[in-house]
């Protein structure tokens, strides 16, 4: 692949020509990505930039009287740096979306690590056990989830059946029916990536570890834990990075303590109709977002590397 | 015989410092191991030799902790360690893929097991360092194992077990993961840092030359029972069944009756020779045996062999054959043929490859006899 030929007077021809079939077919995905991701993505960007008077928005570049004009407005940016509320909700978010990550971890990897080391023959039911959930409707299974906690729903009525209690619990509308719903929905998301790499783990690297020493729950801490770093990794973002974007569960099971930036920016663009805050609300979240995704992208390049010897 | 191993101090004696004790694996209905007793000295290398499936892998975990003895004892030194969980017995293994952990370095994978000991850092720094320096692997202490060639992580196996200056080494089919010339090298390397770590090891292998060569002593295994256990001339030269005289090594085998029965010698009829036996057997006339003979026992000539040639003069008219060289296989330090005997049956004979044999040069189709010395053969029952 030499660049530099390619920059020739007919380089970008020969470019083109070389290895066309290729080309193409990885073309397509880029193609792809590019009108319906970069495109709107840049769509965004200008909305949240551009000077507007609530209908109309201005172009970004205009030429008058022989004089070419630049307005990049910054005044959205500034305002959700400065403003409380807003601040509080990004932190909020990225607050929930890493509890959120914690707990899933907690209980995701048990799961994986039990689906890993049953027998072959058990593994492929207990996958499809796992992804069952995605079967049905996500609106669906977050919204049962009102039926259980509500206060006249399942829960409450059973304990007060049992006589256990006098009054409903409230459980609905707080941070604790939100954690749950998100939970439960981003748990396979764990489970899976783990499940994938602890299924790799070579065990007589566990033998090894007991004939030099160490017992059963040492060697889990001192073999089994670090070798699945990169599908900790993996797991933890393909949590964590949706979450804190998510405006379902905690429009459904949230409350006004549970501050998201999702709901927020529904409001700003169906409730305000203030298309140019949105943008930049929406920019700003992918902004904060940039940085774990670049882990993701180290540990999925990583992963390639070491293996078990 | 004391029924206890142990003496007054409590320690075993040297030549029973590991004592197999009627030990069984049954998995299901199968008996992978089957009822083996065995006594290892102190400081041997010993061979479990076999086939797949034969049960030596299998006795191999038993004596490492990884596999519940269905019945029967182990003892080291003394020291009943069959229901010890692995990591509690002073016994490393040595894995047939190194299992190397691949995300610390060689060091740390050395350091390993000593932090399990609680050993004070110093002592461990010195201690690896020790190691490294026996395998020859001190410039390489600070990479990963995907970062070695095979031969460099078999060193770092091999530091990893020796760390801890174990009772009793184990060794999974160690070189089997080498190439030849590597594993020509390594069987003397490893055979010498054994020896003078001055360690007891067991090895488990499939290749009866790398049993030869690096043990003391061999175990010849099928079905999860020995076959005969002793030292490589013993196996290799007198074996004590079919099974072993066929396993190691070439072998020509005779179909025969026993015609005179002597305490001193033997005669034995065959489709192919009369045999004559130099040394007396348990058995009686008209007893069907088999005559083992090796390759190499086999002197091929042009011309009938004369009472001159022979070790006594009573063997003349027996131990010879006559027939047609069938194939010839050179393998540079001697040369194997192939020669079909009137009677139909091929036998192998092999010759050093010497110039002094030039003038006997035996080529395809040739006709030759075979003939060999009564004190060659051995006489088997099954």
């Amino acid at each position: 692949m030499n660049i530099a030929k390619s920059i020739g007077k007919n380089g970008i021809v020969r470019f083109l020509k070389r290895d066309w079939g290729k080309r193409s077919v990885i073309g397509i995905p880029y193609f792809f990505l590019i009108m319906l991701f970069t495109v709107p993505f840049l769509v965004v960007l200008k909305l949240s930039v551009s000077e507007t008077d609530g209908i109309h928005f201005e172009d970004l570049t205009s030429y008058a009287d022989g004089i070419f004009n630049i307005k990049i407005k910054l005044s959205n940016y500034i305002f959700l740096g400065t403003d409380p509320l807003y601040v509080e909700t990004y932190w909020s978010s990225i607050k929930f979306a890493a509890i959120n990550t914690v707990i899933c971890l907690i209980i995701g990897y048990p799961f994986a690590y039990f689906m890993a080391r049953s027998p072959a023959s058990m593994r492929p039911a207990l996958l499809m056990l796992v992804s069952l959930p995605f079967w049905t409707s996500y609106l669906l299974r977050v919204y049962a989830w009102k039926g259980l906690l509500d206060d006249n729903g399942v829960f409450n009525n059973l304990l007060m059946w049992m006589h256990l209690i006098d009054q409903p619990i409230k459980m609905m509308y707080t941070g604790f029916s939100m954690t749950i719903g998100m939970v439960y929905t981003y748990v396979p998301f764990m489970i899976l990536p783990l499940y994938s790499n602890l299924v790799k783990m070579d065990l007589r690297l566990l033998e090894a570890a007991n004939d030099l020493g160490a017992t059963p729950w040492k060697a889990f801490w001192l073999v089994t834990v670090p070798l699945s770093k990169n599908g900790i990794v993996a797991g933890a973002m393909l949590v964590f990075i949706p979450s804190v974007g998510e405006y379902v569960i905690p429009e459904l099971l949230g409350g006004p303590s549970t501050l998201m930036i999702g709901r927020v920016l529904w409001d700003e663009f169906f409730s305000n109709n203030d298309w140019a805050m949105a943008s930049s609300v929406a920019v700003t979240m992918v902004g904060l977002i940039l940085i774990p995704l670049a882990i993701f992208n180290k540990y999925q390049a990583d992963s390639g590397g070491v293996r078990g010897v | 015989m004391a029924d206890s191993v142990a003496n007054s101090t409590g320690r075993s004696d040297d030549s029973r410092f590991v004592r197999i004790d009627r030990l069984s694996k049954h998995f299901d209905e199968v008996a992978a191991v089957d009822d083996v007793s065995l006594d290892i000295k102190k400081g041997e290398i010993f061979a479990l030799l076999g086939s797949s499936g034969c049960g030596k892998s299998t006795l191999l975990r038993m004596l490492a902790g990884f596999e519940l003895p269905t019945s029967g004892n182990i003892y080291l030194d003394g020291a009943d360690i069959a229901k010890m969980p692995p990591y509690e017995r002073p016994i490393n293994m040595m894995f047939q893929s190194y299992a190397l952990f691949p995300h610390l370095t060689v060091w740390e994978n050395v350091a390993f097991g000593l932090k399990r000991d609680g050993m004070p850092k110093e002592q461990i720094a010195e201690r690896v360092e020790s190691m490294l320096g026996i395998v020859k692997l001190k410039p390489y202490a600070k990479r990963k194992p995907h970062q070695l060639s095979g031969g460099q992580q078999q060193r770092v196996a091999l530091a990893r077990c020796f760390a801890k200056s174990p009772k009793l080494l184990l060794l999974d089919e160690p070189l089997g993961a080498l190439d030849r010339k590597l594993r020509e090298q390594t069987q003397f390397e490893l055979v010498n840092i054994i020896k003078k770590v001055g360690v007891t090891c067991v090895m488990v292998t499939h290749d009866q030359e790398e049993a030869m060569i690096m043990a003391d002593r061999i175990a010849v295994m099928q079905e999860g029972r020995f076959l005969q256990v002793g030292h490589p001339r013993e196996i290799y030269e007198t074996p004590s069944c079919l099974f072993v005289a066929g396993f190691i090594g070439d072998v020509n085998l005779f179909k025969g009756t026993v015609e005179v029965d002597e305490p001193d010698h033997v005669v034995i009829g065959s489709p192919e020779c009369r045999h004559y036996v130099s040394h007396g057997i348990t058995g009686t006339r008209e007893m069907q045996v088999s005559i083992a003979l090796r390759p190499e026992k086999i002197c091929l000539q042009k011309h009938e062999p004369t009472i001159e040639q022979r070790e006594s003069p009573a063997e003349h008219g027996y131990n010879c054959v006559r027939g047609t060289i069938d194939g010839i296989a050179y393998f540079g330090q001697f040369t194997l043929f192939h020669v079909k005997l009137d009677s139909g049956t091929v036998i192998k004979a092999s010759r050093e490859n010497a110039a002094r044999h030039e003038d006997t040069k035996l080529e395809r189709g040739q006709q030759v006899y075979a003939w060999w010395d009564g004190s060659d053969v051995v006489v088997l029952l099954n």
